[in-house]
């Protein structure tokens, strides 16, 4: 028997392969097109201790192998998600991750503080949008800053504590140590490349905010490097993501010491690609006589 | 659960107007009118799929209207009979037709005709005025003629009809609705005129998408609510209730 199953921070997942924060709405969208059930997580959309109406202007632009977005973390706030989101979302009898986002560190205390209290499985700290312009990022750039917000959630919630890194932070591997010493339970990255586009005919920045986050197949090699980097630096799950496009993609976060991965723009590619990507996997395990995923993970680091 | 996720054949693919093209697509489709398909006829590259409205619904299949703008309307003008394409949908709001009655006009701009089609044909018990403004060549009007009691043409260069835009040919104090897809500034002007008088208009926006489906939040645009999403509340609103103003 081929296993897909992993365990995360206590929470049994029935395979790796979760829709990462702020492509997959709160999972409900995409209940209309497949048997969302079958994918291992969702993590939500990236949620603030109040509403939020996102960025203005252009949100969107598309580049060679992937998108820039500058959404700016619209949500309906985590009083709404609490009421309304997290009973359809336990609906989809898949396993929850909250994430987060905030501007200040009240911000982050007051949600985390909710959501400790909340029936979701996971909290996924987002010290990482490029899209915010009041702290977000910064959050996640200077690990002396990332340590501090992260110590500080940590005593308000006894949930597991996903930490979700930038990869634009000045050191990656050192961000990730202090995050773990800050009492991090588990590290998921990366978040979107800060990028930009310039419109030719309007001479001007596509986006109002000037920079956004970019994501898709392209950042693969990269966000695979510092998964491999990350990984080889603390002894907490590393949960890998940023271009997953299939299986074998999937396979070498895996292989590079992944627990999991999440899988995000290339939801926009084909709804149901994930139970693509659960499918290959298992086909790959079964081709390779690997019962149990464990056997592979951090394979490629000899 | 429905798959809305499908494969199908293109069965025609014509250029009918300088970078404006029709194509039919084989089998059998139910949607309602205004909305639209998210359409890629290609691997990963271009990344996204294209938001591409309903033009018509027949026995042979579903038609689409679109014009060239970039990478992926260049492949989808490229197809041919025979050649696959994928289709996620059909998605968004579409017009509400009960309400939608008396006499109505439909003001489109340029390749903002593509919806107008399939939602004139549903468009029953009423009359019809079709306002259409092109730059300069004038396409798939003959095709609308079928739907619309008065047919008025606008070309921005003067070849055919009106010289000047399309708005400068409507009263909107005649008409008990007014429906409109086109170009934003066009559409801001029906929507004002509307306001004036007291005549509802309704637009059908445009925007860039990733999902199509309301779950990345990359095509809102600004209502009296808060942010909406283009692909699920809309693409079609009321214009009393949605900012036009970039």
């Amino acid at each position: 028997m081929t296993s897909l199953k992993v365990n995360i921070n206590g929470v049994d997942f029935k395979n790796p392969v979760i829709a990462a924060s702020g492509t997959f709405g709160f999972g409900e969208e995409y209940s209309e097109y497949f048997d969302v059930s079958r994918i291992g997580g969702i993590s939500s959309k990236g949620l603030t201790i109040n509403p939020k109406a996102g960025n203005e202007g252009r949100r969107l632009h598309e580049v060679t192998g992937g998108l820039i977005n500058s959404i700016g973390l619209q949500n309906p706030g985590i009083d709404e998600f609490i009421e309304l989101e997290i009973p359809k979302m336990r609906s989809l009898n898949t396993v929850i991750l909250a994430n987060m986002g905030g501007g200040t560190m009240d911000d982050y205390l007051a949600g985390a503080s909710k959501l400790d209290k909340a029936d979701v499985d996971i909290i996924e700290l987002n010290i990482s949008c490029p899209n915010v312009k009041s702290g977000g990022m910064a959050f996640g750039i200077k690990s002396c800053v990332a340590h501090e917000v992260v110590s500080e959630v940590r005593k308000v919630t006894k949930k597991p504590l996903m930490v979700k890194l930038s990869p634009n932070a000045e050191d990656i591997v050192e961000m990730a140590v202090k995050c773990r010493e800050a009492g991090a339970d588990s590290l998921s990255l990366v978040n979107t490349f800060k990028a930009m586009a310039i419109d030719i005919n309007k001479r001007k920045p596509v986006f109002r905010n000037i920079f956004a986050g970019l994501s898709g197949a392209c950042i693969k090699p990269m966000a695979l490097r510092m998964t491999y980097e990350v990984a080889g630096a603390v002894d907490i799950p590393v949960i890998g993501m940023g271009g997953i496009m299939n299986a074998e993609d999937a396979i070498e976060f895996i292989m590079a010491g992944a627990t999991a991965v999440q899988v995000g723009s290339a939801n926009f590619v084909k709804p149901d690609i994930m139970l693509d990507i659960i499918d290959g996997m298992e086909a790959f395990m079964k081709r390779e006589g690997i019962k149990s995923i464990d056997e592979i993970r951090g394979i490629a680091r000899g | 659960m429905s798959s809305k996720y499908l494969k199908a054949k293109v069965a025609s693919n014509e250029k009918i107007a300088e970078g404006i093209y029709r194509m039919v697509v084989e089998g059998d489709y139910s949607a309602n009118p205004g909305q639209f398909y998210m359409l890629r006829a290609w691997g990963v590259e271009p990344f996204l799929s294209r938001p591409i409205s309903i033009h018509g619904i027949t026995d042979a299949g579903i038609e689409f209207l679109y014009e060239v703008r970039g990478t992926g309307t260049e492949i989808f003008s490229k197809l041919k009979a025979g050649d696959e394409l994928e289709l996620l949908g059909p998605v968004g709001n579409g017009f509400d037709l009960e309400t939608i009655k008396g006499k109505v006009a439909v003001v489109v701009g340029g390749i903002g005709i593509a919806p107008m089609y399939e939602v004139m044909k549903h468009i029953k018990d009423s009359t019809v005025d079709f306002y259409a403004g092109f730059r300069d060549e004038v396409y798939s009007v003959d095709y609308m003629k079928e739907y619309a009691d008065n047919v008025i043409i606008s070309t921005e260069s003067g070849s055919v009809g009106h010289k000047g835009y399309v708005v400068e040919q409507l009263d909107a104090s005649k008409y008990d609705y007014i429906l409109s897809c086109g170009p934003t500034p066009m559409m801001k002007v029906v929507k004002e005129m509307g306001e004036k008088v007291g005549t509802p208009v309704y637009v059908s926006l445009e925007s860039h998408m990733a999902c199509g489906v309301g779950a990345c939040l990359g095509c809102t645009c600004n209502t009296k609510k808060g942010k909406e999403r283009v692909c699920k509340e809309g693409p079609v609103f009321l214009g009393e209730d949605v900012s036009l103003d970039d």
